[in-house]
């Protein structure tokens, strides 16, 4: 009795066990509530895990827009390349003597692009699972080529890329290129990315932003060994890449074509603008390349030659060439006498033979004397500009000093657009050097006057200009008084067109002493240096130029434009080592302006051009020299 | 009369079957299933999640064959199952006996055998073997696990079962018999022997798992030691507070000194002179172990004696398995490093946990929405369908998903405790105590593996785990319960 009485009892107290047991469960269960709280409530750092974990952001590249010429031809498109990809993991057991000989590359480069890719040093991103750049940029033929073996080679892909296609071998200058962005670039601007896309030189350059549009992204979903799985919530969360805007040059090709073909074999630059709107209408610089050797996989190597070349192809030479602008300058100081009252239009001046003055003589060559300003500009004689210069510089009554002369007359060259940069559209212009007061106390001392700096009325000396500047000039005498800022680009699709591009700018000169410098370039046409420009069809303005240089034969320059009036083109025409203006300047600027006011050359021209083509004057290739 | 009653009875086999648990039990399978669904579908996947060819399609199959087998256990008459309990149990350890003879290697596992198609693995179902047969033994007349003999019966009863799992490199599901402890101990087991056992768990893995890692920043002390020697120290205390409830001031003496001396010593390497400050501990334990000894010979008190044992077992235990590892060939200690969690992965050491933790992280409160977790789905956590599912239901349903799910399995158990408990015979409640030790042991490890609190052992989810072998052996397990329990009206008769 007393024994079962005992196990009842313990019966009794072991069902207070269960409380035990229930107790553990409810504990358990607790802790891991707790703990789940904690994991999912408490800590954002498991849902960053989480996404880094699982979307790829995969960066869509937008079109970069396309570049036609003002009269929508196209000059720059994009055209499909291709990448070869690889996928280590994949890729075993292919027959590599047959994928190299495909692709056109020895079995040492593929081995030691083998080598490269698994490198995780330099290829940061490796994975065995995922697709490595194993070539880029294949041609569509070498494309078509291993296309079709491709399947024989497991664990390798094509990627589908876009690179610049030029239609024409013309203004790589201005249209420039694109490569891949360095280290500042990525650096200047967190849109880029490593292996992006910039434009390097050119408008491909100056309208970047326009031009590369806005990158999107898809947001991809990737499994844990590296693999894609597609995209996340279909896509809900894309952004669709915004292409480039597509961009109007201002440039006539045909234009352009004409001028790089006339330059042939020379150096130097032929610069045109419409002077009604600054529009750029061609710029050719010579020596030149031929944009298309520029893109893919050739570009590194193409730059390098071109940079190595004597002759500097690269070198823009109708915006980065600083040169001494020779007598088509008179005009300028014409006009800023006239302005100053130093002359009046009648004022004559003698010239023997040039300039003779207290020892100091500058040259000229045979014609009458004394002459007025007309006749002057029409022959371009040297000694009434710098009788004017000295005039100018010498009036104390008007300027206290040769100094406030001086800056009388930096002004109105600065209001001519020389001296600074005039603001095209196109990077690295030079500014050209228009000197001042404080330049010239520098160099002589504080002992100067008219006399000292003397040759800058004949646009030499220290005088320099680019042929832009020099066209500017044209162009600013063919709108009688003002220019607008010259830019290449007419149009940018969808954007309105920087106010630089369309306010106009006036000089410090009245329209009625433009009229007096027109009449004097209508007779240099007519009856002066510029004769070989004459034309019955319309009524051509010019100035010839022959600048002399330390470097060996005069340049020969030409400005000028047509028709006289309601002008349609204004140009600037700049051959180095030419000789005389009238040798190579006149009539490479005469077939310019046919060719832009008619249309096109008559047969009679189109002789012409030819035999200007053939007319070199260094030796094509790699040898230096002049002829 | 007597047919009158069996007229009143005959359709209170519906009326007293427990609706409670089956209720809960469908809603698991249903949240299981959109798991599953959850952890096998792929993104890119063309073939609907009902499709065969997917596993959540299968396990629809798996589902739908789990229910007739449920309703078919439910047909049959308790007192068939019970009075079958030896058979199955023999069967059971034959078939344990020859599955690694006819077994496929499956990731080094031989505990798959193959019947045409499909493969089952007899360790899921035998649980139910071994828990029947224990009944069955238990519920015998006399039979009293207080009694040693008996006690050592039941030991054997759960070993060997477990031993032939083992050789089937099934130590994951082998352990989940040791939940059966769980049983002994409400039907009369010492405390203290569950305690014990409990205990050298404890020590084991905590030595381990912390053995390399430093005690406050000083490189000559490890935390895994230090924390044993604490664990020793309270674990003492608390005994003594316990069985010697005339003798809790002296349980205070020892949790305070110890504790004073264990941070003077700790403090002292740290901020004094780094030295290996844990022998201070260790000698504290000592004189702690070495007092209650001498207090056992003065009272002649057999409570301090074992408590004194306890202690210096304890103690001997941690040093022996410390010194035993170090011993063990560098692969032998690598799986033992590998059943704690510790390594488990070519990718480095806890990969499956910290991307566990991510994805349920990433779930927050609300979590992503039905198939649209990107963890479990791109593959992130290894075993996502399987031992890992619960990082599905973390990272769709959130924390709101997590708890509503450990919400149901706690009121299962409670459940099961409840209706075990309301048996009137020893056989019925044995069984029931069994079920619901099973599940508690599942849910305890399989979850808190998932959370980076236990050691990563690889057992499944009860219901939500993709598979044949578990749902079914699950099924079998609870519905045999279910029916035992329909069946307790009989008293009454």
């Amino acid at each position: 009795m007393d024994e079962k009485k005992g196990t009842l009892k313990a019966n009794y107290e072991l069902a207070g066990r269960k409380y035990v047991i229930g107790g553990a469960a409810v504990a358990i269960i607790v802790c891991y509530l707790i703990r789940l709280f904690t994991l999912q409530l408490m800590s954002e750092d498991f849902k960053q895990s989480a996404d880094s974990n699982a979307f790829l952001k995969r960066i869509q590249y937008p079109a970069r827009g396309a570049i036609t010429d003002r009269n929508g031809k196209l000059l720059v498109y994009n055209q499909p390349a291709y990448d070869v990809m690889v996928i280590m993991s994949e890729q075993e057991g292919i027959d590599t003597l047959d994928l190299c000989e495909s692709l056109g590359i020895t079995r040492d480069w593929y081995e030691r692009r083998m080598v490269e890719i698994k490198d995780t040093t330099r290829n940061k991103g490796y994975s065995g699972f995922t697709q490595q750049l194993f070539m880029s940029q294949l041609s569509t033929e070498e494309f078509s080529r291993f296309q079709e073996k491709l399947f024989r080679f497991p664990g390798f892909y094509i990627q589908k890329r876009s690179i610049r296609r030029y239609n024409y071998p013309y203004a790589a200058h201005i249209l420039g290129d694109v490569g891949e962005v360095g280290p500042k670039d990525i650096e200047a601007d967190s849109y880029y990315r490593s292996g992006d896309y910039i434009g390097k030189l050119g408008v491909e350059r100056s309208y970047e932003v326009a031009l590369r549009g806005e990158k999107g992204k898809e947001v991809l979903l990737r499994d844990a060994r590296g693999r894609i799985k597609g995209r996340y919530q279909n896509g809900k969360f894309d952004e669709a890449p915004v292409p480039g805007h597509n961009i109007t040059m201002s440039i006539d090709i045909n234009l352009q074509a004409l001028g790089e073909r006339l330059m042939k074999g020379k150096k130097g630059s032929i610069v045109a603008i419409e002077p009604s709107t600054g529009e750029v209408l061609c710029m050719v610089s010579s020596p030149t390349y031929d944009p298309r050797i520029m893109v893919g996989r050739q570009r590194g190597k193409s730059q390098k030659a071109l940079a190595a070349d004597p002759h500097k192809p690269l070198l823009n030479r109708a915006i980065m060439g600083q040169y001494p602008p020779g007598s088509t300058f008179k005009t300028s100081q014409a006009l800023t006498f006239l302005q100053e009252g130093i002359i009046t239009p009648q004022t004559a001046y003698p010239c023997n033979h040039g300039f003779h003055f207290r020892g100091l003589k500058v040259g000229c060559h045979g014609h009458g004397s004394p002459l007025p300003l007309v006749p002057a500009i029409a022959t371009s004689c040297n000694g009434y500009f710098c009788w004017g210069l000295y005039y100018m510089f010498g009036n104390r009554k008007k300027y206290p000093t040769v100094q406030d002369a001086m800056t009388t007359w930096k002004d109105y060259m600065v209001s001519m657009g020389f001296g600074y940069k005039l603001g095209i559209d196109l990077p690295s212009e030079s500014r050209g050097m228009i000197p001042n007061a404080q330049y010239y106390d520098k160099a002589y001392r504080n002992d100067w006057s008219g006399l000292t700096v003397i040759s800058i009325s004949i646009g030499q000396g220290e005088v320099n200009l680019t042929p832009l500047q020099i066209a500017n000039l044209g162009a600013t005498i063919a709108n009688r008084g003002y220019y607008i800022v010259p830019h290449v680009v007419k149009e940018v699709q969808g954007l309105p067109l920087d106010t630089l591009y369309t306010k106009p700018r006036r000089t410090l000169v009245d329209r009625r002493h433009y009229e007096t410098v027109v009449q004097g370039m209508r007779q240099a046409v007519v009856g002066g240096t510029c004769r070989v420009a004459n034309t019955s069809l319309y009524e051509v303005c010019g100035k010839t130029g022959t600048a002399q240089n330390t470097h060996g034969q005069d340049h020969s320059v030409f400005m000028g434009f047509a028709p006289r009036e309601k002008p349609k083109i204004a140009i600037c025409v700049y051959v180095e080592n030419g000789s005389w203006g009238a040798t190579y300047g006149v009539p490479i600027g005469a077939l310019m302006m046919e060719q832009y006011i008619m249309g096109k050359l008559s047969e009679a021209s189109e002789a012409k051009a030819k035999s200007f083509e053939n007319k070199h004057l260094y030796k094509l290739g790699n040898e230096t020299g002049e002829e | 009369m007597r047919q009158a009653k069996n007229k009143k009875k005959a359709p209170t086999l519906w009326s007293s079957i427990d609706w409670f648990t089956i209720f809960i039990y469908i809603v698991l399978l249903a949240l299981g299933w959109m798991s599953v669904c959850g952890a096998c579908y792929n993104f890119d996947q063309t073939d609907g999640i009902l499709s065969f060819s997917t596993r959540s399609g299968m396990q629809i199959v798996w589902i739908g064959t789990s229910l007739l087998l449920a309703f078919l256990i439910l047909m049959t008459d308790d007192r068939l199952i019970e009075s079958l309990s030896y058979i199955i149990y023999i069967g059971f350890l034959g078939l344990l006996f020859i599955t690694p003879l006819l077994a496929h290697d499956i990731k080094g596992s031989m505990s798959w055998i193959k019947l045409g198609s499909f493969s089952v693995q007899p360790a899921e179902f035998a649980k139910f073997g071994v828990s029947l047969c224990l009944a069955k033994v238990m519920s015998t007349y006399g039979f009293d696990v207080r009694n040693w003999k008996d006690l050592a019966i039941c030991f054997v009863l759960i070993v060997v079962p477990m031993a032939l799992i083992i050789l089937q490199k099934e130590t994951g599901s082998a352990l989940v018999y040791s939940a059966l402890f769980l049983m002994l101990y409400r039907e009369g087991m010492p405390g203290s022997l569950l305690f014990t056992a409990i205990s050298a768990v404890v020590y084991f893995v905590v030595g381990v798992r912390f053995a390399d890692a430093p005690l406050l920043g000083v490189e000559q002390m490890s935390l895994g030691h230090g924390l044993v020697m604490l664990l020793i120290q309270m674990f003492t205390a608390g005994l003594l507070w316990v069985y010697k409830p005339e003798a809790r001031g002296l349980a205070r003496r020892i949790v305070s000194y110890s504790l004073a001396i264990d941070a003077a010593a700790v403090l002292f390497a740290r901020y004094i002179y780094p030295c290996n400050a844990v022998w201070l501990a260790v000698a504290a334990c000592a004189v702690m172990t070495l007092y209650l000894l001498y207090l056992s010979l003065r009272d002649r008190s057999l409570p301090y004696l074992l408590m004194g044992l306890f202690a210096l077992g304890s103690m001997t235990f941690h040093y022996s398995a410390d010194f035993m590892l170090s011993k063990m060939q560098s692969h032998q200690q690598k799986r033992i490093r590998v059943l704690l969690g510790l390594e488990d992965d070519p990718r480095g050491a806890g990969y499956n946990v910290i991307q566990a933790k991510i994805a349920i992280g990433s779930g927050g409160l609300e979590g992503k929405g039905f198939l649209n977790g990107t963890q479990t789905k791109l593959k992130y956590v290894p075993e996502q369908d399987t031992d890992f599912i619960f990082c599905t239901v973390g990272e769709e349903e959130g924390f709101i998903g997590c708890a509503v799910v450990l919400t149901l399995f706690l009121a299962l158990i409670l459940r099961l405790i409840h209706l075990a408990e309301r048996q009137p015979f020893t056989f019925g409640r044995v069984y029931g105590y069994c079920v619901l030790s099973i599940f508690l042991f599942h849910v305890f490890i399989n979850v808190g593996m998932v959370l980076g609190l236990t050691p990563v052992i690889g057992i499944p989810l009860p219901f939500f785990s993709y598979g044949g072998s578990s749902l079914w052996g699950f099924t079998i397990l609870l519905f045999i319960f279910l029916r035992i329990d329909a069946g307790r009206g009989r008293l009454q008769r």
